[in-house]
C-alpha cells in the first residue's frame, strides 16, 4: 500500500479538516455563542495552516493564517462570532480546498476578495463590540490598534549564495511565514544567456511584508547571509491595507521601470466560487479502511494459502479412491467458501458511510436557504449506512439536483407555509437504509408537492401525452423524467440550469439503480433512490435462450413460472399472461435475440420488476443462480440497450447481462402498442 | 521524502544528541567521526544538509568544508557548522570556506531543528 506520499496524505487530511471545520461552522451559525465550536474551528484552521506550511502549501498556509487570526480574536473574546463572519469563512473553505487541490496559482484574486470581506466582517464585528460596552473598556484596550503595519524589504544575495547552500526560496518562504508577503523579483541584473551561470544568483527581491513583525524578525531570516548581502528594511506606512491589496502587481518603485517581473498578479477577478469542483483531476483515489477490516481480509488470505497448499499436495499425490475424491471435494468447498468470504470482505473494504455524502448537503441547504429566503431545516437519518465509494461519488450530483428541487420548487416561502397552516420552517429529510443488496436513499420535503395540473399541461404542450388522455398518477409523475421537462414557472437561479430530472434518472440508472417519486399535493414530495450496494459483483440468475446464456440480476427477479407449450401457442401474438389477476406483458427473448432455434418444450417466464412495473422474459431454461462479476461492454457494444454488461462463466464462455430497466421499458412500450392497437 | 543529514563530529555524545533530535523530527541521519570520514561520506552520497564541527582530528572542519565545496555531488548542499563560542573570526573563516550557517554550542534540540527547518525549508 502506498502511504508514502505526505503531500497526498496531506491532501486527504486537509479535505477532512475542511469538512470538520465546515460542520463546526454550520453548527456555529445556529449557536453563535458556543465557545466549543469557536475553539474547534480555530483548532482546525490552526492545524490546517500548520500542516499546510509543513508540506509546502504556502498559499494555503498564508490564506488560512488570516482566517485563523480572525477566529483567534473571536476565541479571545475580542470580537463576537457573527453570521457574516461564519458566512465569509464558509466561502473561504472553498478557496482553501482549491489551494489544497492546486498550486494556488491564479487564485490570488479570489483569496484577496475573501480576505477583504473577512476584514469587513471582523471590522463590523469590531464596531459592534466597541459600540456596546462602556468607552472606558475600549480606552483600556488599544490592543485592537495598530492595523497591521508592514515593512518594505529590498535585498540582493551574494551571487555565489546558492553554491554555499543558501536557497533564496527558503528565505522568501521564511518571510512569507512572518506575515502577508507580496514579493516581486528584480530581474534587471540577470546577464545575457551566454554569460549565465546556472549556479549563480542574479535576482534581487522586493518584499512588502504586512503583519505584526519586528525588524529583528526580518533580520533573523537573513542571519546567515547578512554580512555579504545588501538588505534594506524600511517601515511601510499604510493606513488601509485592504485598499491597497488588489493593486498588488503595480508596486513598481520609481527608477526601476520595466525590469520588475510581477511574480504575484493575474487571476480573473470575481466569480470562481467553486474552483474545487472545476478540478476533477483527483490525483489518486484513496479509501480509508478500518484496520479491523484489513485483519479480517488477512485472515481469509491466510486460510486461502493453507487451502492452496492442501490442493497442491492433493494434485501431487493424485486423487485415488473415494478418500481422495472426498479430500478433493472438501478442498473445493473450502475454496468456494473462502472465495465468497473474500468477495464479501473485499466489498466491505470499499464501503464508506453515506454520512460523508450527506455531510456535503448541509452546506448546500444552508446556501439555498440564504439564496431563496426560506427557512430550511435539514435532517438526516441512517448516516451510518454504507455504500460503495464509487457509488457515493456518482450519487453526489443527482442528489444535489434533487435537494435543489426540493428546496427551490418544493418548499414554500415562510408566509405561504404559515398561511397553509404549516410550520414556518420547511423541512428536508435525507435518509438512507439498507434493504438486501440495495441501499434506499430517500429525499423528502414537506413542501407544496408536485402540481399535477402543471405537469399535465406541460406534458400536453410537449406532446408527451394526448390532450385529455387518461393516465395514472404515477405515469403522470414519471413525465418529469422526460428530457427537457421542467415545470418551474420561472427558471430560478437555483434549479433549471439545464440539468434536468432526466439526467438524474440516467445517472441513477447507470448505477443500476432506480428512482421513484411520490407526491401529495400540499404535503410534499418523496424521492426514493434504490442503489445497489456495489457495482462490481451481483447475484445473477443464469438462463439459457437458444444456445446463448444470459444473466438476469437476481435483485430484479420476482418469480419464475412455467410457460407450457399450449399456453405459448394460445398467447401467440398477445404476449400477455395473467398473473394473480394482473396482466403482465412478456417478451420472448428467443425472438428478440433472433436465435433461430426451436423453443424448448418447457419454456420458463422470469418475471422481473423495476420501479413497480413488471415484465416477463421468456427463456428456454433456467440454469441457476450465479455469482456474476460484471465486466463492462466494449465501446462498440456499449450502446446496445438491452445489455448492461457481460460476465465470464466458469467454463470460460461469455454470458451477457440483461439490463432489467431497459427490458421493462421495452415491455411497457409493447404493452402500450398492443393496447393502442386494440 | 525525508531529508538526509550528515553529522560530522568527533564527540560521540554530541553526535548522539544531534541524531536523536533529528530522528525525532523525522530526518534521516548519517554520522561521520571526523573531517576525513565526513569528506569520504560526502563523496559517496548526496545529503540535503551537513552539520559539522570545526575542531576535529584528521581533518578539521574548515578544511573539510572547503573540500566538500569542490564536490559536484554536494553542489549547493547547506553546511551548518558548530562553534563553541560565537567567535566572529571563526565565523568569517567558515563562511569564506563555503559554509551556509552556524549553530552555537551549547544548543537545545529546538534550536537545531529550527536551523534545519530554516535551511531545508520544512
Amino acid at each position: 500500500m502506498s502511504g508514502q506520499d505526505p503531500i497526498a496524505a496531506f491532501r486527504v487530511e486537509a479535505g477532512e479538516l475542511l469538512g470538520d471545520i465546515e460542520q463546526a461552522l454550520l453548527d456555529l451559525s445556529h449557536d453563535l455563542t458556543s465557545r466549543d465550536l469557536v475553539d474547534s474551528v480555530f483548532r482546525g484552521l490552526h492545524t490546517l495552516k500548520g500542516s499546510g506550511a509543513m508540506f509546502g502549501f504556502d498559499a494555503l498556509a498564508g490564506f488560512t493564517h488570516h482566517c485563523e487570526t480572525a477566529f483567534d480574536r473571536v476565541r479571545k473574546g475580542q470580537v463576537p462570532a457573527t453570521e457574516e463572519l461564519v458566512a465569509v469563512i464558509l466561502s473561504a473553505m472553498d478557496h482553501m480546498q482549491a489551494l489544497v487541490d492546486g498550486d494556488g496559482s491564479g487564485l490570488e484574486a479570489t483569496g484577496d476578495e475573501i480576505l477583504g470581506r473577512l476584514h469587513q466582517a471582523i471590522g463590523a464585528a469590531d464596531a459592534s463590540v466597541d459600540a456596546a460596552p462602556a468607552t472606558a473598556a475600549s480606552a483600556a484596550h488599544p490592543a485592537s490598534a495598530p492595523a497591521a503595519q508592514g515593512w518594505r524589504i529590498a535585498f540582493r544575495l551574494p551571487t555565489d549564495c546558492m553554491t554555499t547552500g543558501t536557497n533564496p526560496l527558503m528565505l522568501l518562504d521564511e518571510l512569507r511565514s512572518l506575515g502577508d508577503a507580496r514579493i516581486t523579483a528584480q530581474t534587471d541584473q540577470i546577464p545575457s544567456l551566454d554569460e549565465l551561470d546556472a549556479s549563480q544568483c542574479h535576482l534581487g527581491w522586493q518584499v512588502e511584508l504586512r503583519g505584526d513583525v519586528s525588524r529583528a524578525d526580518i533580520e533573523d531570516v537573513f542571519i546567515f547571509v547578512m554580512d555579504d548581502m545588501t538588505l534594506e528594511i524600511e517601515p511601510m506606512e499604510c493606513a488601509a491595507p485592504e485598499a491597497e491589496t488588489p493593486a498588488a502587481a503595480e508596486i513598481v518603485p520609481e527608477g526601476e521601470p520595466a525590469a520588475i517581473a510581477p511574480v504575484t498578479a493575474e487571476a480573473s477577478t470575481g466569480d470562481t466560487p467553486r474552483n474545487a469542483k472545476a478540478n476533477p483531476a483527483k490525483v489518486q483515489e484513496s479509501v480509508r479502511v478500518p484496520a479491523e477490516r484489513l485483519d479480517v481480509l488477512m485472515d481469509r488470505v491466510g486460510e486461502l494459502v493453507i487451502v492452496q497448499s492442501r490442493l497442491a499436495q492433493l494434485s501431487h499425490q493424485g486423487v485415488r479412491g473415494p478418500a481422495g475424491e472426498l479430500a478433493l471435494r472438501s478442498v473445493a468447498e473450502d475454496i468456494e467458501r473462502l472465495a465468497s468470504e473474500l468477495r464479501d470482505t473485499m466489498m466491505v473494504l470499499r464501503m464508506v458511510p453515506v454520512a460523508s455524502l450527506f455531510g456535503r448537503f448541509r452546506r448546500l441547504v444552508h446556501d439555498l436557504a440564504r439564496e431563496t429566503g426560506k427557512t430550511i431545516e435539514l435532517s438526516t437519518q441512517g448516516e451510518s449506512t454504507e455504500v460503495d465509494k464509487t457509488v457515493i461519488e456518482r450519487l453526489a450530483d443527482p442528489m444535489v439536483h434533487l435537494i435543489r428541487n426540493a428546496c427551490d420548487h418544493g418548499l414554500e416561502l415562510p408566509e405561504e407555509r404559515v398561511a397553509a397552516g404549516k410550520p414556518e420552517a420547511g423541512h428536508v429529510t435525507l435518509s438512507a437504509h439498507q434493504a438486501g443488496g440495495e441501499v434506499l436513499i430517500t429525499i423528502r420535503d414537506d413542501g407544496r408537492g408536485i402540481n399535477r395540473e402543471r405537469v399535465r399541461a406541460k406534458a400536453e404542450a410537449q406532446g408527451l401525452i394526448e390532450p385529455g388522455a387518461q393516465i395514472s398518477d404515477s405515469e403522470l409523475l414519471q413525465m418529469i423524467f422526460h428530457p427537457g421537462f421542467s415545470t418551474a414557472a420561472q427558471v430560478t437561479n437555483l434549479s433549471g440550469r439545464g440539468v434536468g430530472m432526466d439526467v438524474v434518472k440516467r445517472t441513477i440508472e447507470s448505477l443500476r439503480g432506480t428512482i421513484d417519486i411520490t407526491s401529495n399535493p400540499g404535503e410534499g414530495s418523496t424521492v426514493v433512490l434504490r442503489i445497489p450496494l456495489t457495482l462490481a459483483i451481483i447475484e445473477g440468475l443464469l438462463v439459457r435462450v437458444g444456445e446463448g446464456r444470459y444473466v438476469i440480476p437476481l435483485a430484479v427477479v420476482e418469480e419464475c413460472i412455467e410457460l407450457s407449450l399450449e399456453e405459448d401457442m394460445r398467447s401467440r401474438g398477445r404476449s400477455f399472461i395473467t398473473l394473480r389477476d394482473r396482466l403482465v406483458p412478456f417478451i420472448r427473448l428467443r425472438e428478440m435475440f433472433a436465435t433461430g432455434t426451436r423453443p424448448d418444450p418447457h419454456q420458463k417466464i422470469v418475471v422481473i420488476t423495476t420501479g413497480g412495473e413488471r415484465v416477463g422474459l421468456v427463456v428456454d431454461q433456467i440454469i441457476g443462480s450465479h455469482q456474476t462479476v460484471i465486466k463492462s461492454m466494449s465501446p462498440l457494444h456499449r450502446d446496445v440497450a438491452t445489455f448492461a454488461g457481460a460476465t465470464i462463466l466458469g467454463d470460460g464462455s461469455v454470458a451477457l447481462i440483461l439490463d432489467a430497466v431497459q427490458l421493462v421499458a421495452f415491455g411497457q412500450e409493447q404493452e402500450e402498442r398492443l393496447r393502442a392497437a386494440g | 521524502m525525508t531529508a538526509s543529514i550528515l553529522t560530522v563530529d568527533d564527540s560521540s555524545s554530541l553526535r548522539m544528541a544531534i541524531r536523536i533530535a533529528l530522528n525525532g523530527a523525522g530526518y534521516d541521519v548519517s554520522e561521520a567521526v571526523d573531517g576525513l570520514d565526513g569528506l569520504n561520506k560526502a563523496k559517496a552520497a548526496k545529503f540535503d544538509m551537513i552539520i559539522a564541527d570545526l575542531n576535529m582530528p584528521n581533518m578539521n572542519g574548515l578544511e573539510m568544508i572547503r573540500e566538500i565545496r569542490k564536490l559536484p555531488i554536494q553542489l549547493g548542499t547547506p553546511i551548518i557548522f558548530l562553534t563553541t563560542e560565537s567567535d566572529e573570526a571563526m565565523k568569517q573563516e567558515a563562511r569564506a570556506a563555503g559554509a551556509t550557517g552556524w549553530l552555537v554550542k551549547p544548543f537545545v534540540p529546538d534550536q537545531l531543528l529550527r536551523i534545519a527547518a530554516k535551511v531545508l525549508g520544512r
